[in-house]
């Protein structure tokens, strides 16, 4: 080439944060502030040393898990927990459909936007764990209790996600249903949810299988369904029974997930 | 008829998109509208059925002034206009019968269309439309399973279910190959005129506006600078619409193609669809 002897012309990606004493400054910030956590977190290695032995005692007292002696207690959680899962995913997603496209801005006038959007961020706001103790004060111990908080949990993810899902979706598809002269709710179901189904269906089965773990662990601070039996199996120390629990809960999660993976893929 | 008067569109951010447009459109007539990107085509033909709110000035279809309708009134006179798009806006999820059948809405109460119980009579016609754009074989299939050409047929047997009095046609081509383009165009104009339907037809390609238009209407900057048949289309008034360049090679071929028009006009529409167009509806 010819022209070789100009030098050649260099590039290099621009840098994210354009000024350099800022970038440079932040780095140095983020990297004291980590040491500086790290320094005041308090690590007793003798304590996590003579932990050991004691871990490993309590995880061998689950081995080998007993499925007999507490079969019918078991049952009869696993059963509770499940219609409890079947429930509240329902009522749940019920709810959430009306809030969900309520909070979706690009279909919800400006007001019932934002009382939309309180709903979601209150529903989201608590962990499953706090709401049921507050539903289990308000209702007494029991599956209903439980059901209640799920349901509530459901609300939260299942409508925030629908109205995502719905701020993201095509608008001329909506427009042209629109141009048609179809009424609000005929536009909803003919322009609007044929886009989100899919998404939809696939996330109510998530939902399922996230309601059936959290039934467990709601159930724990007296919200029914296996969570409770689990509870009372450690309370008398029959690690054996509890691990058999665990393994059945597991089972399901595992049922469920697979069944849920195989039905979205056909959804689709 | 339709009657525009003093239409001015300002958007929240201040853009002037029309400024004050006269326009009359006689009962049978297919009119083009061309112009630039940005010169308010789109914003004329939305402003006609409201889905973009005028903010001054009247339209008015067969002595209904559509600028003051309520929501319910808006509703019924929106079912007199049909629409097609420019990306076919079929809703992609809902088979092609869905789709053409989602221009009756309009006409049934909402439980009716939730069970997809459409009168008879609708189905019969949307059958009847889609043999007559050679689709009628594909009714349950789904809208994305089509090539282009053919969701823009199914576009226009959505719009012509409605029965209507008017088509706004938005940029009908913008997206399918020369081949189709023609094709498509031919068929809104043949069945314009089977229905004495009159139309606007938003369109960036003067050749083919030319071809299929009877008469065409330049837009720039939101006023029309140009309103006559398409012969008189000279580089001088392509220069005003679209600003200099060289315009010989537009004006020279629209003779050509005048007369290519009449030689393919014996090739039916593609029935049988060859792969070739599948692909090509790919895009």
């Amino acid at each position: 080439m010819s022209i070789a002897a100009t030098s050649p012309r260099r590039w290099k990606k621009p840098p994210m944060i354009q000024r350099a004493w800022l970038r440079w400054s932040l780095a140095l910030g983020a990297a004291i502030y980590l040491a500086l956590a790290l320094g005041t977190t308090e690590v007793n290695w003798t304590r996590v040393w003579e932990g050991l032995p004691r871990g490993v005692k309590f995880f061998s007292a689950f081995f080998p898990p007993d499925f007999v002696s507490r079969w019918s207690e078991i049952a009869e959680g696993i059963e509770e927990s499940l219609w409890m899962t079947v429930i509240s995913t329902v009522i749940g997603i019920a709810l959430s459909i009306p809030v969900g496209i309520g909070a979706a801005k690009n279909i919800a006038p400006a007001p019932v936007y934002y009382f939309c959007r309180g709903i979601l961020a209150v529903s989201r706001s608590f962990q499953e764990v706090i709401l049921a103790i507050f539903f289990v004060k308000l209702f007494g111990f029991g599956p209903f209790a439980g059901c209640v908080t799920l349901a509530f949990a459901t609300i939260g993810f299942y409508g925030k996600l629908l109205a995502e899902d719905i701020e993201d979706m095509d608008p001329g598809q909506a427009e042209a249903v629109r141009a048609t002269g179809a009424g609000w709710l005929q536009w909803i179901n003919y322009g609007v949810q044929p886009q989100v189904m899919p998404r939809m269906i696939g996330l109510g089965l998530y939902r399922f299988d996230i309601n059936f773990r959290e039934s467990a662990v709601v159930g724990i601070v007296g919200g029914g369904g296996i969570g409770a039996t689990l509870n009372t199996a450690f309370d008398r120390y029959e690690f054996d029974s509890a691990a058999a629990i665990l393994l059945v809960i597991i089972a399901i999660v595992m049922v469920v997930e697979y069944s849920s993976g195989y039905l979205r893929r056909w959804v689709q | 008829m339709l009657r525009i008067r003093g239409l001015v569109k300002r958007y929240r951010t201040g853009d002037v998109a029309l400024k004050g447009i006269d326009l009359d459109v006689p009962d049978g007539q297919v009119m083009a509208l061309i112009g630039p990107s940005g010169a308010g085509k789109s914003t004329v033909i939305r402003c006609i059925n409201r889905l973009v709110e005028p903010t001054a000035g009247t339209v008015t279809l067969n002595d209904i002034e559509i600028t003051t309708l309520g929501r319910g009134e808006l509703r019924r006179a929106r079912r007199r206009m049909g629409m097609i798009f420019q990306e076919y806006a079929l809703v992609e999820r809902l088979s092609v019968m869905e789709n053409v059948l989602s221009g009756r809405l309009g006409t049934i109460g909402f439980w009716k269309s939730f069970f997809r119980k459409f009168p008879q009579s609708d189905i019969d016609e949307a059958f009847r439309l889609l043999a007559r754009v050679g689709l009628d074989h594909m009714a349950d299939k789904r809208a994305d399973e089509l090539s282009g050409g053919q969701r823009q047929r199914v576009g226009i047997c959505r719009a012509l279910i409605q029965d209507p009095e008017l088509l706004l046609v938005d940029e009908p081509t913008a997206s399918l190959d020369p081949k189709t383009s023609r094709q498509i165009m031919r068929l809104i104009k043949e069945l314009c005129a089977e229905r004495k339907l009159s139309a606007i037809i938003n369109i960036h390609d003067v050749m083919l506006a030319q071809m299929f238009a009877e008469r065409i209407v330049g837009l720039q900057l939101g006023e029309i600078v140009y309103d006559g048949p398409p012969n008189n289309l000279t580089a001088d008034v392509l220069t005003k619409i679209y600003g200099e360049e060289d315009w010989s090679a537009t004006i020279r071929k629209v003779d050509d193609e005048a007369a290519e028009a009449e030689a393919d006009e014996v090739i039916p529409l593609e029935l049988p669809l060859p792969s070739r167009d599948r692909m090509a509806g790919l895009t």
